[in-house]
């Protein structure tokens, strides 16, 4: 038999190959000396093989059949092999194989030895695959070994008892009582696992969390002492002694401070003290002084404590380690809603740090430079960010467009300021800007009446130069069609623009004919051109040219447009001007709803007495369109921006009225009756009127029978009641509901009669309700 | 909390990879690929936090060999970078030849 590589060699020979295949042969061929090995080798030589095979497996190669050696070493009673033993377990064995299960004995058995390095590694495997069987199993076992003397074990098993408590939660009662007198130790280890455990029980139940807040005091004494202690070689990194502690100990106070008053309280002159002492000139203070600065604001602390906080970020800032510059612009990310003052003190700082070269610097110091904008300070950031929106790189420009459009449409000082913004970014950005951008910038001159020619003018001369931005030469497009007379006036606003008709006609035609053009913007520039046929006062030859070519292009769209727009030329030429008017002001609302309201009522104050003329084609719509069709109910509300999508599904009717407060009609000896009004939205000459009948007396109302009467002009129908019973002493009521249709506004008036049995007698009662409001017929 | 651990040349060969969150073993690949990727990518000038998927990314270069650990944002970046520090002096205080293994051709 030929005898076996040791390791050192076999990782030799390996590293020695020169290509994969003959890696994956030697491999190969000691794989088969293992497996013969294992089958019937020399016992002592096991571990040997099996550190051969994990080696092997740590290179990515199947090692599975080495599972059982694993646990035939684990039970051998050398150190050596249950050295190695461990070792594979914790690589090879996972929760998915049964073969796990195997082990638990055997930790069992050498977790109770009192051999130190064997209950190390017996606890460091459990802490690494032990499953919930397993850990439920052991557990009382791991908890015996956290509380005897001798450090090494008992820090591994405060690891382990952590893993045991994130697999198997209900375990944290059998772990909670130990933990306060382990706070009481003084070796680091067992602190740092006890802080790791403490934060795993507060995590997972409140009732941990209340618990552990009585060890805050403790906690701020052990910080206090690491602070303040001097250099200390067994635990000092780079002069801070025991950074990490120091970490662990913050987030631990962080969890317990987190809005508890009296907790923070007690950490506020402790996280002081640490901020002002902490050495920062090496990374390892200033990791201590950002997770300082990341426990102020998380927990209840004083204003003097926070602005210090902030303090603190804005001189990292100015720090030249890119790092520290980075979890600098993170942490101030998170303060800028809740400390935005504080916050804006270093705006010049962060608006550097947008020339930064670095992708991960720019990204958050863009973010943080859109919270910073406000109302006073609009007009400065949207320059600085509209300068970096040309240099930056691409992944981030979407981003940069969207956030200053959004920034100008919340903080806009003049409507003009804003135009000139959004026509900026869609110069620079076109392609980057969200879809919403073109018909916000449509909305937005639309209402700007004594824009109309400034923007007008811009926009021509930005399309002139430029007809690759999409976005952009939507809205230039849409604007030269509905304004284009302004164009070639004189406008005092800009420079004198000497502007033909004739190139006005052919930059559109331009448009159209373009490559770079999208589909919707052709249907833009064609609209936008027959709409100039009315505007502009040379003659009509060259577009209805240009719109019968189009009537039998590809795209249907634009084939159907150019069809009916044809039509219109021909046939239905005297409609032609009223058709294509102007668009009414849009008023500029906020939210959806203000838009529809305002809209509607827009739409109910100038009445169009013709319904053609009012109906503007909402151009963009296939479904509605036809020159032709101008039979359109007076209720449809003409949209008046084209492009404005969410303006398709606005309500047909007017807005409900403001509701008719109810009217109680009827009151005896107890029995009430009382009206309520509802006029539904879509029908504005129904009324529905729904009759209550209470009784709040000692006796049962029975046989209870309404009947109503009303003028001749008006119709009424009476649906059957919910019942004829009103039970005594308020039980529930009888509802009844009445129809009633008013097309002609008629004055309502309302007869009623009842009649039932009500303690022991039967009433009948005739009456004429006498103040309807007036609202329910008008 | 620390999500997966990793040691990467600079041709790109994982030397070791730790992960405490089970992912499949074909993922890895493609995880490990994507992130050395975006490490090797970076000059010396830039700020060793890269931000990928839902993970933060925290590296620092050794020679020719990058250390690489995936964290959560429950995490102090700063001192996830110290920690990495002080796993390869610990490395170094063991092994005493880290060193110079690290400058040769891993």
């Amino acid at each position: 038999m030929v005898s076996s590589l040791k390791l050192h060699d076999l990782i030799e020979e390996i590293r020695g190959a020169k290509t994969q295949a003959q890696e994956r042969e030697v491999i190969q061929k000691e794989c088969a000396h293992i497996r013969a090995s294992f089958r019937d080798g020399d016992p002592l030589q096991r571990h040997r093989q099996l550190a051969k095979l994990l080696y092997v497996h740590m290179l990515g190669y199947p090692a599975h059949f080495g599972q059982m050696e694993c646990l035939k070493l684990i039970a051998s009673p050398r150190f050596i092999d249950k050295r190695v033993g461990y070792l594979g377990a914790m690589l090879l064995l996972d929760e998915r194989h049964d073969a796990h299960l195997l082990i638990t004995n055997s930790i069992k058995n050498d977790l109770s030895q009192g051999i130190q390095p064997v209950q190390g590694l017996a606890l460091c495997t459990l802490g690494t695959m032990g499953s919930a069987e397993m850990c439920r199993d052991l557990a009382t076992e791991v908890e015996k070994l956290l509380l005897q003397p001798g450090s090494y074990v008992r820090k591994k098993a405060i690891l382990t008892a952590v893993h045991m408590v994130r697999k198997v939660p209900e375990l944290s009662d059998i772990f909670l009582p130990p933990c306060a007198k382990l706070l009481r130790e003084h070796h680091h280890g067992i602190l740092l696992g006890t802080i790791t455990l403490i934060m795993e029980l507060c995590e997972r139940s409140p009732a941990a969390l209340r618990h552990f807040r009585k060890v805050v005091p403790k906690l701020v004494h052990i910080l206090r002492t690491l602070v303040t202690t001097g250099y200390s070689t067994e635990h000092s990194i780079s002069g801070v002694s025991d950074p990490f502690l120091q970490v662990q100990i913050l987030r631990l106070l962080r969890i317990l401070g987190r809005n508890h008053e009296e907790s923070s309280e007690t950490m506020n002159d402790l996280l002081a003290q640490v901020a002002t002492n902490t050495d920062t000139s090496r990374n390892a203070g200033s990791a201590v002084l950002f997770e300082t600065v990341l426990t102020i604001m998380d927990i209840c602390s004083a204003a003097g404590l926070r602005v210090l906080a902030v303090n603190i970020l804005g001189r990292f800032l100015l720090n030249s380690d890119k790092n520290i510059r980075y979890v600098a612009l993170t942490s101030l990310l998170r303060l800028v809603q809740s400390d935005h003052s504080a916050v804006q003190r270093h705006r010049p700082t962060v608006v550097e740090c947008l020339q930064e070269s670095d992708a991960s610097l720019s990204r958050q110091a863009l973010e943080l430079s859109l919270a910073l904008v406000n109302n006073s300070n609009v007009r400065a950031m949207t320059q600085e960010l509209q300068a970096f929106l040309e240099s930056c790189p691409p992944d981030l420009r979407s981003d940069c467009a969207s956030g200053i459009l959004l920034a100008a449409e919340r903080f806009a000082p003049t409507r003009r300021w804003h135009i000139d913004t959004i026509l900026h970014v869609l110069t620079t950005a076109g392609t980057y800007v969200r879809d919403d951008a073109v018909a916000n910038l449509t909305q937005l001159i639309g209402s700007a009446q004594e824009l109309h020619a400034y923007s007008v003018r811009r926009l021509y001369q930005a399309l002139v130069e430029d007809i690759s931005q999409q976005p952009l030469v939507q809205v230039a497009a849409w604007c030269i069609g509905e304004y284009g007379d302004f164009l070639l006036e004189n406008c005092e606003e800009t420079e004198p623009l000497q502007v033909e008709e004739e190139e006005v006609l052919a930059l559109l035609e331009k448009v159209l004919q373009s490559p770079m053009s999208l589909p919707a913007t052709r249907g833009y520039a064609l609209t936008a051109l027959m709409k100039l046929s009315t505007r502009l006062p040379g003659d009509t030859n060259r577009i209805r040219q240009v719109v019968s070519i189009y009537g039998s292009c590809l795209d249907v769209e634009l084939q159907q447009r150019a069809v009916e727009y044809n039509v219109l030329f021909q046939k239905y030429d005297h409609m032609r001007a009223a058709i294509l008017e102007k668009m009414p002001l849009v008023e500029h609302g906020g939210s959806r709803a203000d838009e529809e309201a305002k809209e509607s009522r827009e739409d109910t104050a100038p009445v169009p007495t013709e319904p053609q003329t009012s109906k503007l084609l909402d151009l963009l719509d296939l479904l509605h369109e036809a020159p032709g069709d101008t039979q359109q109910p007076p209720s449809l509300t003409p949209s008046p921006e084209g492009a404005l999508v969410r303006f398709l599904d606005l309500p047909c009717a007017p807005p409900p009225p403001a509701p008719i407060p109810n009217l109680k009609v009827f009151e005896r000896e107890g029995v009430q009756l009382h009206l309520s009004f509802t006029r539904p939205p879509g029908t504005p000459a129904l009324l529905l009127i729904t009759v209550t009948t209470t009784n709040s007396s000692e006796d049962e109302v029975t046989h209870f029978i309404c009947q109503a009467a009303v003028p001749k002009s008006i119709q009424l129908q009476v649906e059957a009641p919910s019942g004829n019973t009103v039970p005594a002493r308020g039980g529930p009521p009888i509802t009844q509901l009445f129809r009633i249709f008013n097309p002609n506004k008629a004055p309502l008036r309302l007869k009623l009669r009842l009649s039932y049995n009500h303690s022991g007698q039967s009433v009948q009662e005739t009456f004429e309700v006498n103040n309807l409001p007036v609202k329910t017929w008008q | 909390m620390i999500k997966f651990f990793l040691m990467v040349n600079k041709q790109g060969q994982t030397r070791l990879s730790k992960y405490y969150e089970h992912v499949d073993i074909n993922r890895r690949t493609l995880l490990e690929t994507e992130v050395i990727k975006s490490c090797l990518s970076r000059s010396s000038e830039q700020c060793s936090f890269i931000e990928y998927k839902d993970f933060k990314l925290i590296y620092r270069q050794y020679a020719a060999l990058f250390i690489v650990v995936g964290v959560n944002d429950t995490e102090n970046e700063m001192a996830i970078y110290e920690f990495i520090h002080n796993f390869v002096e610990v490395l170094d205080e063991y092994f005493s030849r880290v060193v110079s293994l690290l400058t040769e051709e891993w």
